[in-house]
């Protein structure tokens, strides 16, 4: 039994939704993750100009502990810690977004192409989609990036097309929900074509899904990049890249006598921990306000 | 239930067949010339083509594909390009130490993370909950090398309590191995920690709310009788596949984690073939990490299936 | 020594609920207060929203977690469980209260076996393990369950939803309760096994003088089970007596809306129009100061609007919470009864639509399923096939293929007397036109993100052709013919009610110049008052434009009201086809005479009941012969196991598909109808 609304029931929908806006204003999470983003965005773009010194400049004392002159230290070629985990962020919040975005387009296509068509264009996808998910992101992209070379771009194109069979399976199985709903037979039965039935009828009725995908996925991505740069096959030298730092600095941890000279890892790491959890929570916040 | 598995088997052959010709494409698409990239830019040409032939890299790219996946399924992988030694000789060893990292961090992280989601979902909306999604949720989030990096600094650097280095000296046992397996297998467990706990949670919430539970408690059963009996039978099932499928995310992350810890596993080996371009490795490596996905998923299969008996008594797929 | 007297198996007294929504109390229940004696049975009914659930939730304590009673007491068999420790709360459910609720599917864990989940039921009192088994078994058997023993040792899925329910009752009665609480338990069942399942429950009940509470949006079925009623509207008790007293002779005029709204008696579209109830119920938590049905009441006054009426004691326990309950009988119509009369049909010239021999066979997994077998029928212009027949029977298969969104396997569909193409695709935009579909539920057949105008504009440009000044002239036409109020066009669907839903999605069917129209259960989702509205609706349209419908619905009121002719489906087969009277009258085919007695009205008594034994076989493994014989209460012989009869015309008009002679089928029903009467 449906229940009866009244005819004020516009204005108490309208309501609704503007309590979920609210709620997402309100809710601690989101603002929390909000603000941590914010604030290493701001950092990507004016932290040269903020930073106390030059990320690049090697002419300082390596190996300077915390405190002093130098905040957080300074590395083994002698550049300040500090200044370069301010703008440590910069290339990260590049590839990151950009990949993401070319996962969610591509996926959200062959999720809505394999769930509206079924039948055998979605058996055959489908079973390329497992074999693709049945190897670890990290070893893809490895040897993706082995075989085309590492640069920004290929970075972007090789995360972004890894994910999409990911982004896809999520975009499939909403549609799947959505396709059997009787609007769907509706517009066949004015004879809309299949393209407007899966981009016009059924897109925006699975975007909230997409929306909580993308920002997982978001998350995903600099998680990835960060492992792909420490491993080396992913934002290169020079740049002060937070993964970068730590790559080239964790074997010195091995140096008791300096107490591992834990400041050159600990910081940059600390940063990307920031961040990434920032995004996690904002992708936890958008997704709770989406649910109710 | 025979039907569903004979399905599941035969899709996860179709699967592995893709992933075979998938992962043998992608490396195909390595720059340069096989021989080349062994010997090096300085070795004459007739010595590259005479390598080429050797190793078979001048067939039709057809019969290198059927040669080497016969020669796989026979648990033959070739000679490694680098070492020129049988792959398998330096594969098996890796795969088990893999085998034996993973294990350690499954072994810690299920029933922790299950507690945990249970726990949490049961206190839905409350301070508990949040405490434990929340921190779920971000020690998920940080990537495992650097969740890693604050294990170090804290355990092996500043307390020292635990060896930085993963590798064991020869000849220490089990226990000891086990030691020295814990910092990169904890870093793994704060990885995946998140990630199921959240499915348990879900799948607890999802129970506690089912008109079975409602019919459970008007009988008055009691409470732990109702979560023991019938909300955690029904919400762990679909965590079960999760578990699964995390291997997949397990071993990937274990070629960060193998490298921050210096650790010989097999994670490391495909780096290190990479890196060098030492094909065969790298094939067999890559296909070996799909086949032990696979076979975890089937496992899962296999025991949903069990305990499901929506499947085991037919009716649904 | 004297007996103790008997506690009243349950007693409101001054109920008063909330549910917790964005941060404020919303009234639910308003000082609700009703008993249920020892042994009685109790019904509840109401359109939805107004706090039937939310009752019975109350009254076991199990209300969701935002909900609270804030005042007044719950007692259930003399104790107040509003103040129980949860120790005494879980022993209350073991022993004295039950309840049990829409759907059965649901009810019971998937991954217990049937015999230990009843069991818990014993062992839960401290009953010993074997001794549990013996007694499941026994209530087992009582519910009429044959081979108990197979099914203890089987999973709820293994079973079909009339078995499930038996079983969940099994599992109620099996602690001898004093107070059984009912939540819709058959809605959602088809009619003949909802008959079952409520025959088991009265039997029960009889046998056992449990006291039952029976909650339930159906007046029929109330009237059906239960002692006394009580009338719920907007959480308020508005009329309260016994069963027929109230049934036959309301006094509120919500009650009174309630039961002309329902087409029962044999109306039919061409004796005149529904009566409907007007307006909506007051969303949750609104302050009423008045009379709670003050806006939808035909009779109100000033005094209504300020003054909350009292319960006017009207005869022996019959109350009335109306100022001008005398008046009540005589509420004024909200739509006149003689609105334009259909045409006579014309049966002589070429059908609109032709189908011939239709045919569909899914393929699953090895198994083939006749979904429909070789289903002739036609339909003129101007007229309505009411298509009837159980869950499973292909109905909606049979108006897909229709409608080219099925591809049937055999057969052909022709318009104007052409064959279309089988494929949606490949079809004319005219044929395309021509055949709509208003679909069962609303707020799946429109799309959510879209406005109305865009949802009616679309289908106007692909429907009709139709673009810029000349679209919106005809945007204004269209919902106007659906009495749907402009204002709505800027709205989402979930900005609106089901009925308004409905109209939008009527309006979409008839954007273009429909010929026929398919009508799939579009009310069943519906609040009585509600279907009324919109099957006066589909009338007038029909008057209007002189086309056809194919109205499949399992609700046989609504299809009398609303058929010119009547196609009996099982399992795919087509069993009678004929005018609505003679089909409804008789003789007719032994599966209609069971679906037609298995229906439980208001108007009580009547016939007598025919029941249907077993269960539905699979379309996937009919039965051989007459694919009926293994439920047919008149089978003759072998002859029926044997030879599946032809679809013969009987008389005039009236096809059938049994081995019993016509005459014969007369003389047998008129015989029972004789006995009954
Ligand atoms: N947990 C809840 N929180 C807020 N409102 C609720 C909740 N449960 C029910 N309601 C609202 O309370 C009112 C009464 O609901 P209830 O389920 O008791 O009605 P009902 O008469 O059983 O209806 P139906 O015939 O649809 O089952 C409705 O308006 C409903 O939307
Ligand atoms: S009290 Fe007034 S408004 Fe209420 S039902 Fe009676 S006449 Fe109608
Ligand atoms: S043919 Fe036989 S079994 Fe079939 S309906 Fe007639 S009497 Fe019943
Ligand atoms: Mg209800």
């Amino acid at each position: 039994m449906s229940t009866i609304a009244s005819p004020a029931a516009g204005s108490e929908a309208r309501i609704a939704r503007r309590e979920t806006l609210r709620q997402l204003l309100r809710s601690p999470t989101f603002l929390t993750g909000a603000a941590i983003v914010g604030f290493w965005v701001f950092c990507a773009v004016f932290g040269f100009a903020i930073a106390p010194h030059d990320p690049q400049d090697q002419s300082f004392t390596p190996l300077l502990r915390p405190g002093g002159a130098h905040l957080l230290g300074t590395d083994n070629l002698g550049r300040d810690v500090f200044s370069r985990v301010l703008v440590g962020a910069g290339d990260i919040l590049k590839v990151a977004p950009l990949a993401t975005l070319l996962g969610i387009a591509g996926g959200t296509v062959i999720g809505l192409v394999t769930g509206y068509f079924r039948g055998l264009v979605d058996n055959v996808i489908s079973r390329i989609v497992d074999a693709w998910l049945a190897l670890p992101v990290i070893v893809i992209a490895v040897t993706a990036l082995v075989a085309l070379g590492a640069s920004t771009i290929t970075l972007i194109v090789v995360i972004g097309v890894v994910f999409m069979p990911i982004v896809s399976r999520t975009v499939r199985a909403a549609v799947l929900g959505e396709r059997q709903l009787e609007y769907v037979q509706a517009a066949r039965l004015r004879g809309e074509r299949a393209p407007y039935a899966m981009f016009v009828e059924i897109l925006p009725n699975v975007m909230g899904p997409i929306i909580v995908e993308a920002t997982v996925r978001l998350g995903y991505a600099i998680f990835t990049v960060a492992g792909l740069t420490f491993l080396g096959f992913g934002v290169q030298p020079p740049s002060p890249d937070w993964a970068l730092q730590i790559s080239d600095g964790y074997s010195l941890l091995n140096d008791t006598a300096h107490q591992g000279n834990y400041w050159i890892v600990l910081f940059p790491g600390m940063a990307v921990a920031s961040l990434v959890i920032g995004v996690n929570l904002i992708a936890d916040g958008i997704s709770r306000a989406l649910e109710r | 239930m025979a039907r569903f598995l004979a399905n599941r088997l035969a899709l996860s052959i179709v699967t592995l067949f893709i992933l075979s010709v998938i992962v043998f494409a992608a490396t195909q698409l390595l720059p340069g010339d096989v021989g080349r990239n062994v010997l090096g830019p300085f070795a004459d040409q007739k010595s590259v083509d005479l390598f080429n032939h050797q190793v078979g890299a001048d067939r039709p790219l057809l019969v290198q594909y059927g040669d080497w996946i016969w020669k796989f399924l026979h648990g033959d992988m070739g000679r490694s390009l680098q070492y020129q030694v049988s792959v398998w000789s330096l594969l098996g060893p890796s795969l088990v130490n893999s085998l034996k990292l993973a294990a350690e961090a499954f072994v810690l992280v299920v029933p922790l993370s299950i507690l945990g989601g249970v726990a949490a979902a049961l206190r839905r909306g409350r301070l508990a909950d949040r405490a434990i999604t929340i921190t779920g949720l971000s020690l998920t989030a940080v990537p495992e090398f650097v969740s890693a990096i604050f294990l170090i600094v804290a355990f092996g650097v500043f307390l020292t309590w635990l060896p930085v280095n993963a590798q064991w000296p020869q000849g220490t046992g089990l226990v000891g191995q086990m030691r020295y397996l814990l910092l990169p297998s904890l870093a793994l467990v704060m990885v995946l920690f998140g990630y199921i706990a959240r499915m348990a949670r879900h799948g607890t919430i999802e129970a506690l709310s089912a008109d079975y539970t409602r019919t459970a408690y008007l009988n008055g059963l009691g409470t732990t009788t109702v979560i023991g009996r019938h909300v955690l039978r029904n919400a762990l099932l679909p965590t079960i596949a999760v578990v699964a499928t995390q291997t997949g995310y397990l071993i990937g992350g274990l070629l960060v984690i193998e490298k921050l810890f210096n650790y010989n596993g097999i994670g490391q080996r495909i780096y290190i073939a990479a890196q060098n371009k030492d094909v065969t490795m790298l094939q067999s490596g890559v296909l070996l990490v799909g086949v032990v996905y696979l076979v975890a998923t089937f496992i899962a299969d296999l025991l949903y299936s069990v305990l499901n008996p929506r499947i085991r008594f037919g009716s649904v797929e | 020594m004297t007996p103790e007297p008997t506690p009243l198996a349950l007693e409101l007294r001054d109920l008063d609920v909330v549910y917790r929504v964005r941060g404020q109390d919303r009234q639910v229940l308003r000082g609700l207060t009703l008993t249920v004696g020892s042994g009685e049975s109790y019904g509840l009914v109401g359109e939805s929203g107004c706090g039937k659930s939310t009752t019975a939730l109350a009254a076991v304590q199990y209300l969701p977690s935002n909900g609270r009673v804030r005042s007044g007491s719950i007692n259930v068999a003399g104790r107040d469980v509003v103040r129980l420790s949860r120790a005494e709360l879980r022993k209350l459910r073991a022993t004295e209260v039950s309840m049990v609720y829409q759907d059965p599917s649901q009810a019971l864990n998937p991954s217990i076996k049937i015999g230990r989940q009843v069991a818990a039921v014993f062992r839960v009192r401290g009953i010993g393990r074997d001794e549990a088994e013996e007694r499941t078994a026994a209530v087992l058997r009582h519910v009429q369950i044959a081979d108990v023993g197979s099914v203890m040792n089987r999973y709820p899925h293994q079973l079909s939803g009339g078995m499930q329910q038996r079983i969940v009752i099994a599992m109620a009665l099996a602690k001898d309760p004093a107070l059984l609480i009912l939540d819709e338990p058959t809605t959602g069942l088809d009619a003949t096994v909802e008959a079952e399942v409520l025959d088991l429950i009265a039997q029960l009940q009889a046998e056992l003088r449990t006291a039952v509470l029976f909650v339930s949006h159906n007046l029929g079925v109330i009237g059906k089970m239960c002692e006394r009623v009580g009338v719920l509207y907007a959480g308020r008790l508005v009329e309260e007596g016994p069963v027929d007293v109230v049934l036959q002779n309301p006094r509120h005029p919500y009650t009174v809306g309630l039961i002309r709204c329902i087409p029962r008696g044999g109306v039919r579209k061409d004796h005149g129009r529904l009566d409907t109830i007007p307006g909506f119920l007051p969303p949750l938590g609104e302050e009423l100061p008045g009379c709670v049905f003050v806006d939808r009441c035909g009779l109100a006054r000033e005094i209504c609007h300020t003054v909350e009426p009292p319960l006017y004691q009207l005869g022996e326990h019959h109350i009335s919470r109306c100022h001008f309950h005398e008046e009540a009988p005589e509420l004024p119509r909200v739509i006149p009864a003689d609105l334009g009369q259909p045409l006579p049909l014309d049966r002589s010239s070429t059908a609109l639509v032709r189908i011939e021999d239709l045919e569909k066979i899914y393929r699953q997994r090895g198994h083939t399923v006749h979904a429909v077998s070789g289903v002739s029928v036609s339909i003129w212009p101007g007229e309505t096939v009411g298509l009837v027949g159980e869950s499973g029977s292909g109905k909606t298969t049979f108006a897909r293929a229709l409608l080219g969104l099925v591809v049937p396997t055999a057969g052909t569909v022709e318009v104007d007397g052409r064959v279309v193409p089988p494929k949606l695709a490949r079809r004319s935009r005219e044929d395309v036109e021509a055949l709509q579909i208003v679909f069962q539920n609303p707020d799946s057949a429109l799309n959510r993100r879209h406005t109305v105008r865009r949802i009616l504009r679309r289908a106007l440009k692909k429907l009709a052709g139709l673009t810029g000044t000349a679209a919106a002239a005809r945007l204004l036409d269209l919902v106007q013919s659906v009495r749907l109020a402009e204002r709505y066009l800027t709205v989402r669907p979930n900005q609106l009610s089901g009925g308004l839903k409905q109209r939008v999605a009527i309006a979409r069917a008839f954007a273009g110049e429909p010929r026929l129209v398919v009508c799939d259960e579009p009310t069943s989702a519906l609040d009585v008052s509600v279907q009324a509205a919109i099957l006066n609706l589909l009338v007038e349209l029909q008057v209007e434009r002189r086309l056809s419908y194919l109205f499949i619905s399992h609700d046989l009121g609504v299809v009398r009201y609303l058929s010119d002719r009547i196609a009996v489906l099982y399992l795919g087969r087509l069993m009678e086809l004929g005018p609505a009277d003679v089909v409804f009258d008789g003789p007719h085919h032994p599966y209609t005479e069971a679906l037609l007695s298995a229906v439980p009205t208001i108007d009580g008594g009547g016939r007598e009941r025919i029941r249907l034994e077993g269960e539905i076989p699979s379309a996937a493994n009919p039965p051989t012969g007459c694919v009926f014989h293994t439920r047919c209460p008149r089978k003759i012989g072998p002859i029926c196991e044997q030879e599946e009869p032809p679809l013969v015309t009987v008389e005039r008009d009236h096809m059938m598909r049994c081995h019993i002679p016509i005459e014969e089928l007369r003389r047998l029903q008129q015989d029972k109808d004789a006995i009954t009467a």
